[in-house]
């Protein structure tokens, strides 16, 4: 039991980190835009977050909780929300092509994230230095009271506040895209622009708005890895990149939908720790079973491409760029 | 009726599509992009540094070209990134997004690596023969996996090939920690050091052709490129291969079998991308990490889209990002700055290249002043 | 200005590209509560036109008055702000939303209303000029004229009082016709203008009130209908008296050539795009398909030619002219067809998507079909060029360059390059799906002649049409198929249009053939 508490309160952490980058991606491609530079948007956030705290924690003797939360948040779908931008401008405005654009923003993100990271933790005095305490501790808070109910505390009630966030911007997405009229112009836009243009809809501003909006709720999953995840602190390993990758695979395997990134993410915290919890492996046989989430998602897509239901395909026009007057 | 705003004004910039554009116009226009990328890294570099950012470029170019050793280090990347971006062009041209370079790089070298360790008493001929056979056949194989599924049940090929470039990962690390030397250092350290069994270089012993280490890197891979720009161009699989791209429908009405076509091209595809793999370990670093493909397998993509998967086009534009990562690394050296600055730096020249695209296949048409009065 | 002119058009100029003029100074007026017809032949201009009306394209001079006042339209949201509203040939509407949905797209709720109120307004539009939708049905369920009535009540809805069709009966069938006729009525009785874009002459007749017509991009005149005959709206349209007769020679040494029998097969939903077909073509004849579209003309092709697969029992036999061998079609793809020696031709409804390589020149385009025959592994550009080169000159293809990408070339100029392919391999069975839509009648005779050249060396032609003029002008036998089924076969010199028009819609169960003699 206590193996289990810990291998989901993991998967939780490490869930939302993930859910955060795909329900963002969820709302981006909802709009016609594949953008494969999550894990870069991800990483802007994340060192955007950092250093806007850095530099205000260093500047303050006592920092105050609320704005150092204030500045992160902010920061972090800031500058993620600019990856957005860069993205958008590129392929709607100028029309270049989406994958290219994206695996760009992912190296761009990665570079700009790991430079100004590896300079903060040169500030800062050695890797794993950079102190940000006192927001990392602010996002750390959880609901207090409830987390000690024994086992029920530690599964549901144990986690920072922003993984609950997490779940909410999932549901208010899910709502959004259902319920709202601008939700369903937003779908019109992913399926067929050239529909959505004929009825008085602005292609160009919805794919914008979304694919930024999407872009900066993508790029807090980076700034809860850095604040919750590790706790603030900054190492040029590539995880977030990976999870960026996991993230986008998480949208094939929710079906677009973002109610389904709610469990989908925690399954693949599950998956991806799993071998922590499986007694007897050496340490190169936990490598293999690192492979887990990600054969899960090949089996899933391969899944959804054998049964061709409607409703669970991915936009129509995903990938394609719309020009009103092309001929 | 609700009241109309008439007498809107015009859009002020339209885009309308080109015909066609001179080629010297295009050149210039790319290059622009290039000039007007490396100004704005130039302003970036001095607010960060404050140094002159002349300075920074002739810098930038003494990593790259400084000395007759470097020169050949990035002749050597060069080669490696060209290898891989002319492995991803006939799946490129043939519309197949291969986004799996990266891992089937990784599976090219593991295989290597595996060679080195256990065959290197093999005779040297045999042993490359193992290396290079062994390297392509892995890499084919991870590229015959999504165009399985792709062919069989037009599974999204784009996030199929993403993940097994994980999954390859994952392969690595286990592969590592199974050969760790020495023991506890988490790397596999340099393969036969001593011996120099399965280098690249050493092929011939320690006269090395041409008196260079990687002069043999230069001839597979350019030799590659002349092929594939032969078997894409004029070859009855390149043409079948250009009909597929341009539309499935076509191309089993003229009694292609596209299955077969699209199971066979990424079969080439990954060879080609695991024959890197090969260079990358026999031919470079002599060992074998998780970052032996470094997201070169990504650049390489950018590479082969931005070539028009024009195989001798790619030797430019490989040249020209090798360039900016060896200059970026080397001001990040003397200026104590990190390594990452060429992410950095490649990522905005890029940005740019792609964005000058639309000015070549459209022009603007601006609003002419209408000095009409109602 | 005058009141009652809903929409004035002044000297509209729109150009694609610097080669391409799609309108050239064109000026037009619609009054309201009239119908005005826009006729014209494909690629008059006429769709261009009325998409700078509704926002899709902007012209690059000109200018357009909306109740006398200047307006300038840069997207559909601004042409519906001024109450106009096209239905687009091309239907403009999201597959996996409902009708409601569909109408709900783009308009704020205060506008609009919720959802329920929309179906609510469905409703009242439904009856008040008699339509019929279902608010809930999602649009991927909908046949065409469901889908079509979809478009024009949701313009209703959003308040249109100026209504644009484009070629509104193309996919419908008489009956369907009729009653869009009777509800335009209705529109244009309670003030509504509407603009029917159309090369159907009889329609501008039974429906219209004034007729503009346009010619290669040109303005050319408007009538008041009334004054109008078939005549004078075809010398205004094509510009030169045309000879209507197509040449027909009788069918000399026919000979079974393609003999079908029971053939089924499933569309991509599993349900029966054909059913049961059975009939035999001859060599020396041309034998029609007619139908309305989607009867199943299309499965009907491609399973002859190996394209798409038949249910169990179906049987498709090509008989060799000289060796009388019989050789069955059914479950092999299409190269094991070509390596049976079947010369067999196809030119699809598709050019650009199937027929050709969108992207490539003529030249390599001719060798879509034949680049195996080379030894070793590389292709004979040398052939291709000489066969490009030939058909270029014989069937006058125009574009710069055996080079240049056939997508940049006109719709007939890509037709020609496709039909002359399928020609020089001397097929002794050749299928044509929609040879001459789209085309001018220049080029449209060229094919027919073409065809009747083939039919004059014994090959068996079938043509699938949709101009039942041109059926039975051309053709020796019709054959008329109705959702799938074969509903009759006709003798195409002595059947009457409206004989073929009630085959194609009312099945007729017992089969019975009539005026085959």
């Amino acid at each position: 039991m206590a193996g289990f508490i810990s291998l989901f309160q993991a998967a939780v952490v490490f869930g939302t980190v993930i859910m955060f980058g795909a329900v963002g991606e969820i709302i981006t491609e909802k709009s016609g835009n594949l953008n494969l530079g999550v894990p870069g948007i991800m990483y802007l956030g994340g060192i955007a977050s950092l250093a806007g705290v850095f530099f205000y924690e260093s500047s303050t003797e006592n920092p105050n909780k609320f704005l150092c939360i204030i500045i992160a948040l902010l920061c972090g779908f800031a500058a993620s929300a600019f990856g957005g931008l860069i993205y958008s401008f590129l392929t709607i405005t100028l029309r270049a092509n989406q994958n290219v654009t994206g695996l760009t923003l992912t190296i761009f993100g990665s570079g700009v994230a790991n430079f100004f990271g590896g300079s903060l933790n040169k500030l800062a005095g050695g890797v794993g230095q950079i102190s940000v305490a006192a927001t990392s501790s602010a996002f750390r808070t959880s609901i207090p009271g409830l987390s000690k109910l024994g086992a029920v505390g530690k599964l549901f009630f144990s986690y920072g506040w922003l993984a609950y966030v997490a779940i909410a911007v999932a549901i208010i997405c899910q709502w959004y895209l259902k319920r709202t009229r601008s939700g369903l112009n937003l779908r019109a836009v992913g399926e067929n622009p050239a529909t959505a243009d004929a009825a008085g809809i602005n292609v160009k501003a919805y794919k914008y708005v979304a694919t930024c909006v999407g872009a900066g709720i993508s790029g807090l999953g980076g700034v809860f890895y850095v604040m919750d995840y590790t706790k603030g602190t900054w190492s040029n390993d590539g995880t977030i990149e990976n999870l960026g990758w996991l993230a986008v695979a998480l949208v094939i395997f929710t079906t677009w939908r973002p109610k389904n990134a709610i469990w989908g993410a925690y399954l693949f915290g599950i998956l991806y720790w799993a071998y922590f919890y499986i007694g007897g492996l050496t340490r190169s046989s936990q490598e293999i079973f690192k492979m887990l989430p990600y054969i899960v998602t090949i089996i899933v897509l391969i899944v959804i491409s054998l049964r061709k239901k409607k409703e669970n395909q991915p936009p129509q026009a995903l990938g394609l760029a719309y020009f009103r007057e092309e001929r | 009726m609700a009241t109309v705003e008439y007498n809107k004004k015009e859009a002020f910039v339209r885009a309308s599509l080109r015909d066609s554009i001179p080629r010297y116009k295009a050149l210039l226009i790319r290059l622009c992009a290039v000039v007007i990328s490396l100004i704005i890294c130039a302003f970036l570099i001095y607010s960060i540094t404050k140094i002159n950012p002349l300075k920074v470029y002739q810098a930038m170019f003494e990593g790259a070209f400084g000395s007759v050793r470097r020169s050949w280090i990035t002749v050597r990347d060069t080669m490696m990134l060209l290898c891989i971006a002319v492995g991803l062009a006939p799946a490129f041209k043939m519309k197949f997004w291969n986004t799996g370079a990266e891992g089937q790089i990784l599976v090219g070298g593991i295989t290597t690596a595996a060679c080195m360790i256990y065959l290197k008493s093999l005779p040297t001929w045999l042993l490359f023969i193992c290396m290079i056979v062994s390297s392509c056949v892995a890499g084919a194989l991870w590229g015959l996996l999504p165009a399985f599924f792709k062919a069989k049940w037009n599974t999204n090929e784009i996030l199929f090939t993403l993940m097994m470039n994980y999954v390859a990962i994952q392969l690595t690390s286990f592969f590592v920690a199974l050969w760790e030397n020495p023991y506890g250092s988490n790397t596999v350290g340099v393969i036969n050091q001593t011996g120099h069994e399965g280098w690249l270089g050493y092929m011939f012993g320690d006269n090395m052709l041409f008196g260079q280490e990687y002069s043999l890197n230069v001839i597979i891979v350019m030799t590659l490129t002349v092929l594939m720009f032969v078997y894409l161009k004029y070859s009855k699989h390149g043409y079948e291969i250009a009909v597929i791209g341009d539309s499935q429908n076509t191309a089993r009405y003229s009694g292609i079998s596209v299955n077969k076509v699209i199971i066979r091209t990424m079969l080439i595809s990954g060879a080609v991308c695991g024959l890197s793999g090969f260079l990358a370990v026999s031919g470079a670093s002599h060992t074998i990490s998780t970052s032996t493909a470094g997201g070169r397998g990504f650049t390489a993509i950018i590479v082969a889209w931005l070539a028009k998967f024009n195989t001798f086009t790619m030797i430019a534009i490989s040249v020209l990002i090798v360039f900016l990562e060896k200059g970026a690394v080397e001001i990040a050296s003397q200026y104590n700055l990190n390594d990452y600055v060429s992410s950095m730096i490649t990522g905005i020249i890029l940005f740019f290249i792609l964005g000058s695209e639309f000015f070549i296949r459209y022009k603007l048409i601006f609003r002419k002043r209408n000095k009409e009065v109602q | 200005m005058n009141n009652d002119v809903a929409v004035s058009m002044q000297n509209i100029t729109k150009a694609f590209g610097t080669k391409v003029v799609a309108n050239d100074d064109v000026s037009l007026d619609v009054k309201k509560g009239e119908i005005l017809a826009l006729l014209g032949e494909n690629g008059s201009g006429k769709t261009t036109l009325m998409n700078m009306l509704s926002g899709i394209y902007h012209p690059d001079s000109g200018k357009i008055f909306v109740n006398s006042q200047e307006a300038v339209i840069r997207s559909p949201k601004d042409a519906y702000d001024l109450g106009i509203g096209m239905i687009h040939q091309h239907f403009k509407l999201v597959d996996i939303f409902t009708a409601t949905e569909n109408i709900a797209l783009g308009m704020k709720k205060d506008v609009s209303g919720s959802n329920k109120e929309i179906a609510k307004g469905i409703k009242d539009i439904c009856d008040r000029y008699g339509f019929d939708v279902d608010p809930n049905q999602k649009v991927y369920n909908m046949s065409v004229s469901q889908k079509q009535t979809l478009e024009i009540v949701k313009t209703l809805y959003r308040g249109a009082n100026i209504l644009i069709l484009d070629e509104p009966t193309a996919v419908l069938t008489p009956q369907e016709t009729e009653k869009l006729f009777s509800v335009l009525i209705n529109m244009k009785k309670d003030g509504k203008s509407i603009i029917i874009i159309t090369h159907k002459l009889n329609e501008v007749l039974a429906i219209s009130d004034r007729v503009s017509i346009l010619r290669k991009g040109k303005y050319i005149c408007t009538i008041d209908t009334k004054e109008a005959t078939v005549m004078s709206l075809t010398e205004a349209m094509v510009g030169q008296k045309v000879e209507l007769n197509i040449e027909r020679n009788n069918v000399k040494n026919k000979e079974e050539r393609l003999i079908i029998e029971h053939l089924t097969c499933l569309n991509k939903y599993g349900t029966k795009a054909l059913d049961d077909v059975t009939f035999t073509a001859y060599g020396g004849e041309i034998l029609g398909i007619a139908g309305i579209s989607g009867s199943g003309q299309k499965e009907l092709l491609e399973s002859i030619s190996g394209l798409h697969p038949a249910e169990e029992g179906s049987s498709v036999i090509y008989v060799k002219p000289e060796t009388k061998e019989k050789t069955q079609l059914i479950g092999k793809t299409v190269k094991q067809i070509r390596d049976l020696g079947v010369a067999m031709s196809f030119v699809p409804e598709d050019r650009l998507g199937m027929g050709l390589v969108a992207t490539m020149g003529m030249a390599d385009n001719m060798m879509l079909k034949s680049y195996k025959d080379n030894r070793f592994m590389f292709t004979s550009r040398r052939d291709s060029r000489k066969l490009a080169e030939k058909k270029k000159e014989e069937l006058e293809v125009v574009t710069p360059s055996i080079y240049t990408a056939v997508k940049k070339l006109s719709g007939g100029n890509v037709q020609k390059v496709l039909v002359g392919r399928e020609i020089s391999s001397d097929p002794n069975l050749f299928l044509a799906a929609y040879a001459v839509r789209g085309l001018d009648i220049n080029t449209s005779y060229t094919i027919y002649n073409l065809l009747n050249e083939r039919k004059e060396n014994g090959c068996a032609v079938i043509y699938v049409g949709e101009d039942l003029d041109v059926l039975l002008a051309l053709c020796d036998r019709i054959i008329v198929l109705c959702a799938g089924k074969l509903n009759g076969i006709v003798d195409a010199r002595t059947a009457t249009k409206e004989e073929i028009g009630m085959m194609m819609t009312h099945l007729n169960e017992e089969g019975e053939e009539d005026g085959n003699s």
